[in-house]
């Protein structure tokens, strides 16, 4: 790991005057929360801060878990096992409990926080390796080793020429699809922004997301009724636990008697930022969900698919794992 | 060590910047407190070698050490506490779980000075004053719960928190809950068997 300068951060005024491209690839100055992203980073020889802000002493104010009329409201500095295994987050979220639970491994989810999971970096192996040269995340301009290269675990949706990383989380995948929002503090002042503009889409891969220099993440509010009640998250990956998603859906559903009111639909494991497929959506409004009604949704979710043959599977699981979570959904006592 | 350059936005802050930073954030309560110190310096940065406290297993000790370290190679190389081990040193394998303010976290993925003011239980602190096992360490000997031991001192720090949190129950449900601990010899079922045990003499919640 290269030298750096370590810095305990006392409230967000400090943070602030670290005034840089907090979080993108080639940024001086890198927060630590819970470091479970960023030190592997630093070892690896992936980011290379000189200076590390600790903002973990934001944590006491800004990790509650609140329930109201509203709907949830989340610090962004709780940890994914605080939220995971919290009763009410369980029963009235469960898309957000489950995305959380179903992630890392119960340490790493004691260790991480919120704000840290939705900004957590590709798995691409290309990325990862320094020793490749090519990589467009890490090295603006350098190519793109993986869609020439081994490319099984990476995204389908959402690409360009210039990079096929994927989206590793699964909590952001929930937000996404329960419309979440994020409050942000930083020098420009608070600012609520929709969980969906938080990560920019495909076209300068070094550039992940959507805060300002020195911005910090302090919440997530979701929004509560029979969407998040009836709703779930369905994770496949290549062994049962402690595992990326390879697919996954978030759904959540509102009948009305039998026929589908409202759905929300997101995917993970498949695109290069947290997706939303509103086009399958509409397709379910207004009829009974049968099964054939899922796969209809289901063709539409995938219908832009670029695959780089090793990842030529992914569509069809895609699908298929989409069906399976509607239906899954359809069946929830909520 | 060099010394990192600062970075220009910090060796010059503009001062009317922070003070109209701290109006504009007025409606966030963690921003408010911070007002009356935006003129203040900030507290000095920790570069190269820096003598740091870390109170392990309920002792205070000092040691000095590069900024860089992780909470796993104080512990084994500047503490003398080599129960925790280093697997995959990248946050995969599980075998440096120690306990952080009671919770399981991996000692690799952990900077040592970030771990200040934090209560730091390791495999060494596991046992009673007069040396008696903890009951976790024992079923592990019960039941023949490793072959070649070196995921062990992680598996039992790991073990214990699954029975403490409440996660113990069902045998997939320590499976799952387990699952941040590899064991290359795949003594799993005698792992699960062990944690049976010692669950009843815990006084599990699950």
């Amino acid at each position: 790991m290269r030298p750096f300068a370590y810095e305990r951060a006392q409230d967000a005024m400090l943070a602030t005057r670290y005034a840089t491209a907090q979080g993108q690839t080639d940024a001086e100055v890198q927060f630590l929360a819970g470091g479970t992203t960023l030190i592997d980073l630093m070892k690896l020889d992936v980011l290379r801060p000189q200076w590390v802000v600790d903002i973990t002493s934001f944590g006491e104010r800004h990790s509650q878990i609140e329930i109201g009329a509203g709907g949830l409201r989340l610090g962004a500095f709780a940890t994914m096992s605080a939220v995971a295994d919290h009763p009410e987050v369980k029963a009235g979220y469960p898309a957000i409990a489950q995305s959380l639970m179903l992630a890392a491994s119960p340490q790493l989810r004691n260790m991480a926080t919120l704000g840290g999971n939705v900004l957590q970096r590709t798995r691409c192996p290309y990325y990862r390796d320094p020793s490749w040269q090519a990589c467009n995340k890490r090295t603006p301009g350098s190519g793109c080793s993986a869609i020439e290269g081994y490319n099984r675990q990476n995204a389908v949706l959402g690409v360009d020429d210039k990079c096929i990383a994927q989206y590793p989380g699964d909590f952001g995948v929930a937000l996404v699809t329960l419309e979440a929002e994020v409050e942000l503090a930083g020098s420009g002042g608070a600012r609520r922004i929709p969980f969906h503009a938080l990560h920019r889409p495909a076209g300068q891969p070094h550039l992940e997301h959507t805060l300002q220099p020195g911005e910090v993440i302090t919440a997530f509010r979701i929004p509560g009724g029979p969407l998040a009640r009836r709703s779930l998250y369905l994770k496949i990956r290549d062994r049962q636990s402690y595992e990326f998603a390879i697919a996954s859906a978030a759904v959540g559903l509102d009948f009305d008697g039998g026929v589908v009111r409202q759905a929300r639909i997101g995917l993970g494991g498949m695109a290069y930022r947290p997706w939303r497929a509103q086009d399958a959506e509409g397709a379910l409004v207004g009829k009974p969900l049968t099964e054939e009604a899922a796969t209809q949704a289901a063709d539409i979710a995938l219908r832009g698919a670029i695959t780089h043959g090793h990842n030529d599977y992914k569509p069809d699981l895609g699908r298929r794992t989409l069906v399976r979570a509607l239906m899954q959904a359809r069946d929830m006592e909520a | 060590m060099a010394t990192p350059p600062l970075p220009s936005t910090l060796t010059e802050p503009s001062r009317r910047h922070l003070i109209g930073g701290a109006a504009g954030l007025a409606a966030a309560p963690a921003v408010v407190r911070a007002a009356a110190s935006a003129a203040q310096p900030p507290p000095p940065a920790s570069r190269g070698s820096v003598e740091m406290a870390l109170n392990v297993n309920g002792r205070d000790r000092r040691a000095t050490m590069d900024v860089r370290t992780s909470l796993l190679d104080a512990l084994r190389e500047h503490l003398d506490l080599t129960g925790s081990k280093k697997g995959c040193d990248q946050g995969q394998c599980g075998a440096c779980t120690v306990h952080v303010d009671g919770k399981r976290a991996l000692a690799c993925l952990t900077l040592a000075v970030a771990a200040q003011g934090r209560k730091i239980t390791t495999i060494e602190g596991l046992a009673g004053a007069d040396g008696a096992l903890h009951p976790m360490q024992q079923a592990f000997i019960d039941h023949d719960g490793f072959q070649c031991g070196y995921c062990t001192p992680g598996q039992i720090m790991s073990a214990v928190a699954c029975v403490e949190e409440g996660h113990a129950g069902a045998d997939d449900e320590i499976q799952e809950y387990m699952s941040g601990n590899l064991c290359r010899c795949a003594a799993y079922p005698k792992i699960v068997a062990a944690i049976r045990q010692a669950r009843a003499q815990m006084g599990a919640k699950a």
